[in-house]
Order: C-alpha cells, then sequence, then structure tokens
C-alpha cells in the first residue's frame, strides 16, 4: 500500500527524515515505540521523555491532521499539560465560556452559568481547535529535545505488521524510501479510534454504535450576533438538524454540529451548497460566514477489554472510544498518558515491579467505564430511541422552562472531569477523620491558590508528602522509592479554599500524593509505618 | 422512606375524577405527553432515591 495521506495536514511539524535505523545491520532495539502521533503519543512522548526515558513516536503522517475534531478541553487535561510544560499557549490561545443556553424548538429553555470555582489556576475548560492543542504540544517536544530530553518523532513511518515476543515486540515499518524493522521492549498503542494495531493484534474493541450521523461545520464568522457561550437547541424549529449546537473556538471560528439521522447520503450532505442550506436556515439568511471545515460522523461508545497486553499497552481512543457529548475522548486520554507515564518509567527504571501496569488497565479501564456511561446517557438524551424516551425528554425540556428542578435533568453533555480510583488495588486508606470528600484517596488533587501560585505545581512528577500543619520528615525512602515533603500551613491561603478542600473539619492532614498528582493516602497525622506501606501499595509492592 | 402503599389519598373519588378530567380534551399523544410530565413532577417532589426505585419497581409489575 502506498503511503498515502488519510487526511490533509494543518501544520506539517515532522516531515520524513531517515533515520540511522534504516541503515542499521540488525534492527535497533528501543525502550519505548508509541505507535501514532496523535495528542495522545506525543503526551505519551513528552511524559516520559521528560522523565529522561527515551522514547520514539511513529505516525504515517508528517504532521497534524487539518480537521478539528475536539474543541473542549477540560482543567483536568489543562492540568496535565501544564505538567508537560505546555499548558500556557492553550490557556492563552483558547476561548472560555461560563454561559450556556438550551432551545426546544425556537423557546429558550432555560440558561446557566457555570460560575467556576475560584482557586485554581486554569478554568473548567478551555475551547481550542484540536489542531492547536496538538501543535503546541509538539512545540513542547522540541524544546524537551533541545534541553536534551531523548524524544524522537519520526514522520511518515506507517507501522505495518508487528510480531509480539515475551520481552520485546518487533515492529515492521513502511516508510517513503522503503521498509525496516526495529525492536522495542515496549510498545505504546496510541493509533486512534480505528487502530490498526488492535487490528494487527486480533483484539475485541465492543460497544455501542449509536444510529446517528452528525454534520459538522467549522465556521469563520465576524459576527456579534453569536457571543462567546454555548448554545444547544433541541429539535430546533430551523429544521437542519434534529439537535444543534453552536460553539465558540478562536480565531472568530464557531463549531456548528447538526445530527441529521442515521440513513443520510454523506457525500450529497457535504456538498457545499447542502451545508449552507442547513447553516442558513439555523443562521437566518443574512449571515456571512465562511466554511472552515465540515465532516459528518457517527458515534460510538465502546472500550477494548484490556489496555494492556503483555509489553504492549494501549491509551486514547484507541483503547476506549466515547460519543463527543461531554468532551471526554482527548480528555481522558490525556489522563491515560497521566497514569501510564509515571508507572512505565519506574518498571522501566526497575524501581517497581511489572505488575505495577496491570494497575494501569484497572484504572483507566474505570475512568473509560465512567466516561462511556456519561457520554452515553447524554447521547441517549439528545437524540432518544423510544417513544417513551422522546416524550420524557420532552417533557423535561417543558418542564425546565418553567421549574428549576427540571434543569439538573436535561443532559447535552455533562462535562469531563476526572475519576476517583475508589477502592482500586493502588489506593490506600482515608485516615484523616472530617476530611473532604473531593480529596479522599484516589481522587485526582484538586488545585487552590498557595502564596503568589497554586498548589498543583508543586505536585506531581515524584511522590510527595504533603503535610498541612502537620510535621513530617523532609524524605521517606521506601524500598529505593523515595517520597519528598512539601509543608504547608492552611494560613498560606487567606481565601480559605486549601483548608476548605483538605482540611474540611480537621486541623491539620498528611497527604501522600502519587506523581499523577492522585491521592494514595491521607492521616491526620505522621504514621511512618503507614505511609510505607501506602508507598509500597502505592508501587503495585503489596 | 420506603414506598407507602397504604392509602394515603384523602378523597380517593374526587382525586381520581380530577386525574381523568386533566385528560379531557387531550389527544392520546398530548395525554402520554402530559404523564410524563407528571411523572417527572410528583418524582421529584419524592426526591428519595431508593423510594422512587422502589416505585419504578411497582409500577413495571403491579
Ligand atoms: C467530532 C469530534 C469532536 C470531538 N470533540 C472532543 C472534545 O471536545 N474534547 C475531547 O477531549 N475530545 C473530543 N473528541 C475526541 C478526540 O478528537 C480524540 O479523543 C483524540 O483525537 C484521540 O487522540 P489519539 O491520539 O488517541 O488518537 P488520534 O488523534 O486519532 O491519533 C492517532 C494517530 O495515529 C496515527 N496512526 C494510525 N495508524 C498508524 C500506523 N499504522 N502507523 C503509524 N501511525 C498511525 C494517525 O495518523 C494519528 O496521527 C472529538 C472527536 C470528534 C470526532
Amino acid at each position: 500500500m502506498p503511503l498515502d495521506d488519510r487526511y490533509q495536514l494543518a501544520f506539517r511539524l515532522y516531515p520524513y527524515e531517515r533515520s540511522a535505523d534504516q541503515d542499521a545491520a540488525a534492527p535497533v532495539r528501543h525502550p519505548v515505540v508509541v505507535m501514532g502521533g496523535g495528542p495522545i503519543g506525543i503526551a505519551t512522548a513528552l511524559d516520559l521523555g521528560l522523565q529522561g526515558i527515551p522514547v520514539t513516536v511513529l505516525d504515517d503522517h508528517e504532521g497534524i491532521g487539518m480537521g478539528s475534531r475536539a474543541i473542549c478541553f477540560a482543567k483536568r487535561c489543562l492540568e496535565i499539560a501544564d505538567r508537560y510544560g505546555c499548558a500556557q499557549p492553550m490557556l492563552d490561545k483558547g476561548v472560555v465560556w461560563n454561559l450556556g443556553k438550551v432551545f426546544h424548538e425556537d423557546r429558550k429553555v432555560y440558561e446557566f452559568n457555570l460560575l467556576p470555582e475560584e482557586g485554581h489556576r486554569f478554568p473548567a475548560f478551555i475551547n481550542l481547535q484540536q489542531p492547536y492543542f496538538e501543535k503546541f504540544m509538539v512545540e513542547r517536544v522540541r524544546a524537551a529535545q533541545a534541553e536534551g530530553a531523548p524524544i524522537e518523532i519520526r514522520g511518515k513511518n506507517r507501522v505495518e505488521r508487528i510480531e509480539t515476543k515475551a520481552d520485546h515486540t518487533i515492529l515492521h515499518i513502511d516508510t517513503p524510501e522503503g521498509p525496516y524493522t526495529i525492536h522495542a521492549d515496549w510498545l505504546i498503542g496510541a493509533d486512534g479510534a480505528s487502530s490498526p494495531l488492535r487490528g494487527m493484534m486480533g483484539l475485541d474493541f465492543e460497544g455501542r454504535v449509536f444510529q446517528d450521523s452528525f454534520l459538522i461545520a467549522d465556521i469563520r464568522m465576524l459576527s456579534d450576533s453569536f457571543p462567546t457561550e454555548r448554545w444547544f437547541w433541541f429539535e430546533p424549529s430551523h429544521g437542519a438538524g434534529a439537535s444543534t449546537l453552536l460553539h465558540k473556538q478562536p480565531d472568530d471560528v464557531w463549531r456548528v454540529d447538526f445530527q441529521i439521522g442515521w440513513d443520510v447520503d454523506r457525500a450529497e450532505e457535504l456538498k457545499e451548497e447542502n451545508v449552507r442550506r442547513r447553516l442558513d436556515a439555523m443562521l437566518g439568511g443574512d449571515v456571512a460566514y465562511e466554511i472552515v471545515w465540515s465532516s459528518i460522523y457517527t458515534f460510538q461508545c465502546r472500550r477494548m477489554k484490556q489496555f494492556r497486553h503483555g509489553r504492549v499497552i494501549f491509551a486514547g481512543d484507541a483503547a476506549h472510544q466515547v460519543s463527543p457529548f461531554g468532551a471526554r475522548g482527548a480528555n481522558s486520554g490525556m489522563q491515560d498518558v497521566d497514569n501510564l507515564g509515571w508507572k512505565l518509567g519506574m518498571v522501566i527504571r526497575g524501581e517497581a515491579p511489572d505488575r505495577l501496569l496491570d494497575s494501569y488497565h484497572e484504572e483507566r479501564a474505570f475512568g473509560a467505564d465512567e466516561n462511556i456511561l456519561n457520554s452515553t446517557r447524554a447521547t441517549d438524551f439528545i437524540t432518544p430511541k423510544s417513544t417513551a424516551s422522546h416524550m420524557f425528554r420532552n417533557a423535561v425540556l417543558d418542564l425546565a422552562e418553567h421549574h428549576a428542578f427540571a434543569r439538573p435533568l436535561v443532559n447535552s453533555g455533562r462535562l469531563s472531569v476526572p475519576c476517583t480510583y475508589d477502592g482500586l488495588s493502588l489506593t490506600g486508606a482515608d485516615a484523616l477523620p472530617g476530611g473532604p470528600a473531593r480529596t479522599r484517596p484516589g481522587s485526582p488533587c484538586p488545585d487552590a491558590p498557595v502564596g503568589n501560585g497554586y498548589l498543583l505545581n508543586a505536585l506531581g512528577g515524584g511522590f510527595t508528602i504533603l503535610t498541612l500543619d502537620a510535621e513530617a520528615p523532609e524524605t521517606l525512602t521506601e524500598d529505593g522509592v523515595t517520597a519528598r515533603r512539601h509543608a504547608l500551613s492552611a494560613r498560606d491561603d487567606a481565601s480559605g479554599a486549601l483548608a476548605e478542600r483538605y482540611l474540611g473539619s480537621a486541623d491539620r492532614a498528611v497527604y501522600l500524593v502519587r506523581p499523577d498528582q492522585h491521592v494514595v493516602a491521607r492521616w491526620d497525622r505522621y504514621d511512618e509505618t503507614a505511609l510505607r506501606a501506602a508507598l509500597r501499595r502505592a508501587c503495585g509492592k503489596e | 422512606m420506603a414506598l407507602n402503599t397504604q392509602p394515603n389519598i384523602a378523597d380517593p373519588d374526587e382525586f381520581y375524577a380530577e386525574l381523568i378530567r386533566a385528560h379531557d380534551g387531550l389527544s392520546d399523544a398530548e395525554s402520554a405527553a402530559f404523564n410524563a410530565r407528571l411523572v417527572l413532577l410528583l418524582a421529584n417532589h419524592v426526591g428519595d432515591r431508593a423510594t422512587l426505585t422502589e416505585a419504578l419497581a411497582a409500577a413495571r409489575k403491579p
């Protein structure tokens, strides 16, 4: 098969270059190879590369695809990107919105203000075209490379075939200059929803297909009549779609998303005149706009049974796919990377046993199930599949116009929030009486203002003993793994957010925090034996 | 709070008549939509999740 592009590029960031591996007498062995240079593959490379672990990304294109698929990037995703050092440009470029309006037919049913919680470095989410999100990460890779991070991205390197061995994988790669072979101790499958790797390994990917198509058009218009808000129409009277979403992106671009039914003639629907017919019906004929990009999608909710297969580990869309309502695709993929990066790093450095990686599947499959549940529910509300379901949906909308109680039932997508690894293998005990539920063991640490900065900047990378008005030694080393103390006092934050999020009604607290900023366990005082046990547990040694 | 399935409405005949009257002049589709709204209003009034689950089970299997 020739190496033709399957999609147009927005940014050509890693043109094909011949690598020394192609001229090597015997296949060169790499510690980690990432298959796929989408957002999840590039983030994986950043996580590992910044730990000093050599990582090679193979992508079958020479840059970032044109169409903006994802546009909503949630707080947790930005916090992870910040750990990798690339969140600031995303924040600078992204659009922040708080006001949403919900319409049924041509009536506004209600509006909501997300009223963000104060005291976080990042907003609840930003709107940003996916190509920018990816570009900022690749730019961070370039900067990290200049600082010596052992990351390599090979464009126009298509993985054609693999052979899995007990302790490595053999990859047969095609390039514009012909094929070559490399070996990888670890192979990360970040090759997207239609994952050829999954196919090569004969692995399942089961779930639910939603019998509906969505026509997505990104349009550029200079208009004041559509403010920076999210507008969602159920059964709009303009008739251009069974539901319609309008959402602002940077560069005067709006995302319009029409639900157009299951049996559609794609080629016909995608003709500019037909896309314009729908847009004109919605916008009213006198608004001038330019179509930047349009595409038709169908959606599915599914995941692999197992994300880990020995030395091959799947992440992002390759491992799980959700409908886009609630923006959980790239957002959850970034959480996969956050979870996998430190575990793989520790196993490669010999600091933790191989079975620590089993907890990657345990935790992220748990996260995927939660995301699938949420996006399935939103999809069922937006596209009801039975008469009764349709009737209740409309009853909710009718009541929501007049009664506050019905508004929480309206579901046009729930904001992506990270899951708490409640009761899973690495999660330890909650021994902080009166501690807030949101920071219980398994939770991602919520941000809080501290002095002139933010708490999360001090957490992550390694294990942290976070103390609030409590004593503890500066370091604790258990079986070759060191946790470092970060000492704070409730007084460090005059707003009270730190105390509210980490103390609750307790006077003092000791938290053990993982490299991915999730809480392992917490106590009301430093207890060396308990801390050592929690640290062992978090490293898969218990 | 367990689902109360003992008589609890003061004037049952009058309530029943009012319920039926409320559907007067509605088409089948409008009646069904009315019922859906009514269920949601009453469910919110009950509020208690366990009771609602019990009610759903009881309605499914009279
Ligand atoms: C319409 C739409 C709207 C969305 N909105 C949101 C949103 O608002 N928020 C959100 O978080 N997510 C959203 N998503 C989901 C998001 O786009 C995906 O979750 C995300 O792109 C997944 O990233 P990935 O790196 O796992 O896979 P991909 O981005 O698909 O990247 C896979 C990469 O692997 C490469 N590859 C494939 N085969 C090979 C091979 N044989 N050899 C080498 N390389 C290969 C591909 O070329 C590609 O570069 C949306 C998706 C759609 C379709």
